[in-house]
This record gives C-alpha cells, structure tokens and sequence, in this order.
C-alpha cells in the first residue's frame, strides 16, 4: 500500500495521521489535485503541510488568507521603486525608451507574493493556503484559475505557467460556506479530534521522554474536558502545550496537585466563561476519572 | 421515482459500476459531475485499492464537499456497495444512520416507521403521539405531531410573491449605512489617498489614475428561526410565505424550522420553483404542528449552526409564541450564547398583537431581556411595518 508508507513516513517526522487522511493525502499527491482540510480549530490541519513539506524535502510556502486579501498580495506585484530609479538611472545612461520598457517590465521587477513563488519552483513545493474562508468571494475566483490550471496571466508580461505543480494544502475552519466551485476542484478531508489512541500516539512523537502513565492521563483528561460544554474546545496543540507545562512544573501524576493542576489549565481553556466553568472540583473529578 | 441504490450485476466493469454509484450520490444530493467519476476511477487507480475500506476513504476524499456530505457519505457507500441498498425500488436509498439535521426522514430517531400509533379517537394520555392538532390549542405538547401537513395546503404562491417583496424591503431597511470605513470603489465620493500615492509609482510619481473610496452598504445576514409547533400552526402561513418570500428575496439570508427538532431548510427554500419549494420544505418539517422545544432547539442552533452562520452582521429573527414545555432557563442560556456573537436578536410574537398581552409565559419572559426588539406579527402587513423599526436598529 502506497498511502501506509506515506503514512508511516509522516509518523517519523512526528506527525500521526488518521488513515482518512493518510489516503486523502496519497490521492492529492499523485492525481496532482488540491487537498481541502476542513475541522475545528486545532486538530493539526496546518502541521499536516509542514510535516509534508519537511519529510519531502521541499519548501512550505504559506499564504495566509484573511478579509480583505488581494492578488496584490496574494499573486504578485510589480516593484514600483525599483522600476522608478531603473527609469533614473537609464535616463543618464541614454537607454532607449523602448529599452528601458522591456527592462522594467520583466521578472527581475516582479515581486513574487506566495501564489506566484509556488508555481515558479524548480522543485514542487508545499502550497499551504491558511484558513481560506477568512478570504473574500472574489479571492476565491482568483484561485480558481490558479488551482486548476497552474498558471498566472500578467499582462505586461504574458502568462506564466508553472515550472513544477505544487502540492497544494488548503485549510478552512468553517466559518462560511466555501463556493461549490472551489470544492468540486479539491479532494476534501474533515478532520476530526483524533481518537485516544491516536492522541497518546502524537504525544509520545511530538515528547518522547514523557511517561507512559501521564500521557494516558493528559490525553484522557482532554478527551474527557472535550465532552464538557465549552466554548472552545481545546486541539491538539493545547493538548501538547499542556503536557509541555506539566512536564515543565514536573509533575508526575495529574491527580496528585490539585492547584497547580488548575493553574496549568490556562493552557487549555482560552475563554474567561470556560475557566470559570471548569472549576478546581470539575478539574479533579475529569482527572479522576481519566486516570 | 425509481432509484438505483446499487450496483447491478449486469453492468459491464468497474467503470460502470462507478459512475453507477457517482449517480447514486448524486440522487442522494451531492453536487457531482462526469468530472468527478473519471477522478474516482484515477483514484481507485492510483491507490490500487484492493480492500473495501481503501476504496471507500478514496472515493471519500474525491466524492464529498463538505463535512455533512463526508457524514452521510459511509451510509450511502455501504447501500451500493455492501448490498445495503436495493435495485430499482420505489424507495429512498441509504440506512437512515445519518444524524444530520438537514436529512429528513419519516422515521422516529430510534428507527421505528413514524406512523400514527393508537387509536384516532383516543385522548392524549401525554406520553403517546398527539394525533393531530386541536383547534383554538395555546398550550405547548411535549409530544410530536405525526399527523404530517403539507404546507403548500397553507401558502398560496401570490402569498410568496408579497412576502417576496416585503422581505427585499426589510433587507433594505437592514443594510447598515453606518460603516465607518471607506473602501476602494470605482464610484466614490471621496479619493483614495492610499491607493493614488501608490498607483502614482507605477506613473513616476504622478498621480494619473484618481482612484475613489466610499462607505460600502453593509449588508446584514438575516436568519430566521422559526417556530412550527401546535400553538404556532394558526400563523404558520403567513410565517412560512414570509420564510420562502425572504429567501427568494435575499441570497444571504438563512432559515430554519424547529418544533422539537431543529431543521435547516436553507437549501429546501432556494428551489427555483417557489411552490416546489415549499414541498421540500414540508418534507423536512416532518412533525409539523407537534410540541414545542424553543430553549433546547435554539440552544442546538446556538452551538451549531450559529457558529457558522451568525456573526456581528447577522440579525437573528425568531418567530415564536414563546410557549415552550421545556425550563426557561434553557432559553436564557441560548440566547445569551447566541448574543456573544455580537449579532441582533428579534423575536416576533404573534401574540403581542393580541389586547392585553403580557409576555407572561415562563419562556418569553426568560427570553425578554435578551432581545433588539421584541413584536407583533400576525400578518404580511405587520412584517412591512417592521421596516421602520429594522432601520432604528
């Protein structure tokens, strides 16, 4: 099976991948299609680019989307300052207008802003596209053309088509539809919370020297604080942080310290309604029934 | 309607057979094309999926779009495939496993066939199935309606059209003209320094191109929550046209029905036909006219839909009589949740237009010091009146 290899290289470069995933992802590498990762926040939608990126040797490029996003940004631009004093400089030097023109006007002058850079990549690099759905409507139309085709068109320029496909992670969190357009070219994945097992097993990865009987513990109280009503739910990440500032205050057991066991909670609870919700006797009965 | 739910043993290959069961999803409502299948084929190709759960997380990832699709997907995977389903049959495909609150299903959570029980005559012993809906009832049941109502009965399509234009002048009315911030436009009333000085690079510093910025209408999401229970069944036809009116009008705006479940009929109102529409519509008010649960359902949308779907733009249109069978307190939790996100609450009650009203009922008293706006409305008229106040807001 190809996808287990892919999913047990993943797994030594720390990252550990549901099976779901493992062959989404084995599926967008080699139809050479867009990968969306849908899941609350967390859940390690964006560590799975940067894991690819690393066992893959390649470079990760991030565009992060957020309201008001441009292909200014987004795309390319033109490095207007640079041109200004080419045009200065030409001018004592006698160039030709004509010249001068095709000079300014080439990809020396062109500042490359994420999109354009992952397609004129020798190597095919890792595109990671962060949190889509923060982006407007029309950013969408714009990466369209570039999903499905790989190529830019500038108009000074021409169009450029892309040296290598890059691999190309998007990620959405969910907080608007995406349009119908956009998903029907991507392979699409939802990331749930990972299952016990799977958690104890990212722990062990991402801290090797933790031991056997507090990750159970950490991994159990966090699975068990997600099945409370919270207003944010805590990923993965601050299961990891938790853990980090256990081990950091070295303790050994989760039920033997009741307050510095709360006081470690700020890792995990990032509202002022869920800190007040998970009070210190909450905290110690999820304890100690997890462990 | 006849359906193929899975695969035939005459067909030819495994080609067929694929697109066979990319038609099958696609009667099942996932928006697929020929694209898709030859995808599926590359797919199962690559992975040289031997094994039946290869397969299916393959087609998983090529098939499904969003993460309600990616739910229902197992349950349909497993009537092509794994015999589950039938060969033409007059009958809806797939185990009705799915939790999804868009599905509908004539079928009691527990899987039992949600028919009538007991005897038509017989009274309400209060833990068995109302049978239907009385007439002049204001008390909430507890128990769910089966007596299925189809809601074309209640609104005509002429109804639809007003409420169409009622709807588009409350959105109107809605648009927030108050944003502070200019934004590039082509058609500004004031110049956009930033964008001038910064296109006037590409000029050598002479600002040519005058670019403009003006104050966006920021259009306001309504969504409409509304009550279909016993007690509200007099007012559903103005309610209802007033939802699909809405809809039609307004390509952001967002409904939901709830009684004692919670149902998202968004997708159901967008149909072209406004009367087809309404049908879909009927199909998932499965229930209509049973007991109310208003703390409990919009506690639901609070924590679900909310999330996605409301945001400090949103107004939050709740059309209830406020006569609930579950604790108050469930009421005052969800709207306060519900107001965190910064959106407008509204609730419309038919009742207040009634003479000597008071919101005395346990549930509308918990729910009063949540609220933008708290009215009548009985009728479309009522609804045009609103207008003015929407503009206030």
């Amino acid at each position: 099976m190809i996808w287990t290899d892919l999913q047990s290289t993943l797994g030594r470069a720390g990252y550990v991948a549901s099976d779901d995933l493992a062959v989404a992802l084995q599926l967008a590498l080699s139809l050479g299609r867009p990968l969306l990762l849908e899941g609350a926040a967390g859940v390690g939608k964006t560590e799975v680019a940067r894991t690819l990126a690393a066992t893959r040797e390649t470079r990760l490029i991030r565009l992060q989307c957020y309201e008001g996003l441009d292909a200014a940004q987004a795309i390319y631009e033109w490095n207007y300052q640079r041109q200004l004093l080419a045009i200065r400089a030409s001018a004592e030097d006698g160039e030709t207008g004509k010249a001068v023109e095709d000079r300014i006007f080439s990809r020396e002058f062109l500042l490359e802003r994420p999109l354009l850079a992952a397609i004129s990549q020798d190597t095919p690099p890792v595109l990671l596209i962060d949190e889509i759905d923060r982006a407007d409507e029309e950013f969408e139309a714009y990466l369209l053309e570039i999903l499905s085709d790989f190529q830019i068109s500038i108009p000074e320029l021409g169009t450029i088509t892309a040296k290598s496909r890059p691999i190309v992670i998007l990620t959405s969190n969910g907080t608007r539809d995406l349009s119908d357009a956009l998903r029907r070219r991507c392979l699409y994945t939802y990331v749930n919370y990972p299952t016990r097992e799977t958690e104890v097993a990212i722990l062990k990865a991402r801290c090797p020297e933790i031991e056997a009987k507090l990750a159970a513990q950490i991994v159990g109280f966090v699975q068990k604080l997600r099945e409370e009503e919270l207003e944010k739910t805590p990923g993965v990440a601050e299961m990891l942080d938790f853990a980090a500032a256990l081990m950091g205050l070295g303790i050994a057991d989760l039920t033997s310290d009741p307050a510095t066991l709360q006081a470690t909670l700020t890792t995990l609870l990032k509202t002022q309604t869920d800190q007040a919700q998970i009070t210190p006797e909450v905290a110690g009965r999820i304890a100690g029934r997890a462990a | 309607m006849s359906r193929v739910t899975r695969f035939a043993g005459r067909d030819p290959g495994p080609a067929a057979r694929v697109a066979g069961f990319v038609g099958h999803l696609r009667d099942n409502g996932m928006r697929l094309g020929v694209a898709e299948a030859a995808t599926a084929l590359d797919a199962l190709n690559t992975l040289s999926a031997t094994s039946a759960d290869d397969a299916r997380r393959a087609l998983r990832a090529v098939c499904t779009g969003c993460k309600e699709e990616a739910e229902q997907f197992d349950a349909l995977f497993d009537s092509y495939w794994m015999d589950a389903g039938r060969v033409r049959r007059k009958v809806v495909p797939s185990k009705s496993s799915s939790n999804s609150d868009d599905v509908h299903s004539s079928r009691d959570a527990d899987g039992r066939e949600a028919s009538a029980a007991g005897s038509a005559t017989a009274p309400d012993t209060g833990n068995g199935e109302a049978d239907s809906d009385g007439t002049g009832k204001l008390i909430a049941t507890d128990v769910r309606n089966l007596s299925r109502k189809d809601l074309r009965d209640l609104v005509r399509p002429d109804e639809v059209a007003e409420a169409e234009a009622v709807a588009r002048r409350l959105g109107a009315a809605l648009r927030d003209r108050r944003s502070r911030r200019r934004i590039a436009a082509r058609k500004g009333d004031r110049l956009h320094f930033r964008k001038i000085i910064r296109a006037s690079l590409a000029t050598g510093g002479e600002p040519l191109r005058l670019l403009r910025k003006r104050r966006p209408d920021r259009t306001r999401k309504i969504v409409a929550l509304c009550d279909v229970s016993g007690s509200m069944t007099v007012y559903a036809q103005v309610f209802l046209a007033f939802l699909a009116g809405l809809l039609r009008a307004d390509t952001a705006a967002d409904a939901y029905l709830f009684h004692t479940r919670l149902v998202r009929i968004t997708e159901a109102l967008r149909d072209k036909d406004a009367m087809r529409a309404i049908g879909r519509m009927s199909l998932m008010a499965d229930g209509f006219g049973g007991g109310s649960k208003i703390g409990p359902s919009l506690g639901l949308f609070a924590e679900t839909y909310a999330r996605r779907f409301v945001d400090g733009r949103s107004v939050v249109l709740i059309l209830s009589d406020g006569y609930d069978t579950e604790h108050p307190e469930h009421i005052d939790a969800a709207l306060a949740k519900l107001r965190k996100r910064g959106c407008k609450i509204i609730w419309l009650n038919p009742l207040k237009g009634w003479t000597d009203y008071a919101p005395v009922a346990e549930g509308m008293a918990a729910a009063l010091p949540h609220l933008d706006l708290f009215k009548a409305a009985n009728t479309l008229d009522d609804f045009a009146a609103l207008e003015r106040e929407l503009e206030a807001l």
